[in-house]
């Protein structure tokens, strides 16, 4: 399996996420440099990673949105090709059109860093299928601007297509929308594409790979994209 | 010639930030206020006199990168 991490000015989750691919994997993903126009040949999995690009100038994630590598990006996608934005890189893949909707400021305008408890809602995408349908994971989570936002039409066009993959819940299991921690709509914290290969979600699964750090939850998210790339 | 690109986020969209000003407001004892939204302000210089391709380049500018229109409207004024 070959993955490619991008990297942009202000990026700081790259090193986090090529670690937890290479523990999971045993290859090391390539990073790859904003500015590149092209993947490395035979690139199966992109990777946006979390941090900060472009000191969230304008918007978060707005400018490297447009960054030269996003067409290439964006073709790998077309072409079928898996996706997975993490935190700054959900925000990028929103802003970049690849994703519906837009991330804005929590409700409460904190910047949250805690462990956050999110229902699979469906396991039959390639990022989730080592999940059991309707389990409930903790990923940690660490934005300020995590609130998930679209219209109404868009909301209710992915909640009939199911495409909302990672839901906040509470502690015992329920979904409250009243109390979501960072205000998101329908209490959502990742979604995928039309034809599920782009999965964007604000938490960080590749945080929670490692039993020395902490649970371990986040390492099948990884295992899934493995399974899903060798039936292909 | 000088333009003025106004973003604002759309009526329905809630601006934790404006409530948070509007709070302070409040807090500080200054009278009168009822609502805060806030928005950005963009100041370009444009090298055309031309008013009509001036426009179009902002708008050309706001739909690729300084507006997000799922959330934000823009307004554009020219100055000067």
């Amino acid at each position: 399996m070959k993955s490619a991490v991008l990297v942009f000015p202000g990026s700081n989750r790259e090193g986090d996420v090529a670690r937890a691919l290479e523990l999971v994997t045993g290859v090391k993903p390539t990073l790859v440099w904003h500015a590149d126009t092209s993947l490395p040949a035979g690139t199966d999995l992109v990777v946006l990673p979390g941090g900060f690009s472009y000191g969230d100038y304008l918007r978060c994630g707005a400018i490297a949105a447009r960054a030269a590598i996003m067409d290439a990006v964006r073709a790998h996608a077309a072409r079928g090709g898996l996706v997975l934005g993490i935190c700054n890189g959900f925000q990028i893949l929103c802003e970049s059109g690849l994703l519906p909707g837009v991330l804005v400021r929590n409700a409460r305008l904190r910047f949250i860093c805690r462990e956050a408890l999110l229902k699979v809602e469906r396991n039959d995408t390639p990022f989730t299928r080592r999940y059991a349908k309707g389990a409930v994971v903790r990923y940690p989570v660490a934005h300020g601007e995590g609130n998930y936002t679209a219209d109404a039409d868009t909301l209710k066009r992915l909640e009939d297509d199911g495409r909302v993959v990672f839901r906040y819940v509470m502690a015992d299991g329920r979904r409250d929308d009243t109390q979501v921690l960072n205000g998101a709509a329908n209490s959502i914290a990742g979604i995928v594409s039309e034809k599920l290969n782009v999965l964007g979600l604000m938490p960080h699964p590749e945080n929670h790979v490692d039993p020395l750090v902490g649970p371990t939850d986040g390492r099948a998210l990884f295992e899934s994209i493995v399974g899903a790339l060798e039936r292909a | 010639m000088k333009a003025r690109v106004l973003v604002t986020l759309k009526s329905a969209v809630l601006d934790p930030q404006g409530k948070a000003i509007e709070g302070a407001l409040r807090s500080l004892g200054v009278p009168g206020v009822a609502s805060v939204r806030q928005g950005k302000v963009f100041d370009v210089e444009l090298d055309t006199t031309d008013a009509a391709k001036a426009e179009a380049t902002l708008k050309d500018a706001c739909e690729k990168l300084l507006a997000n229109t799922v959330i934000e409207t823009y307004r554009i004024e020219f100055v000067g």
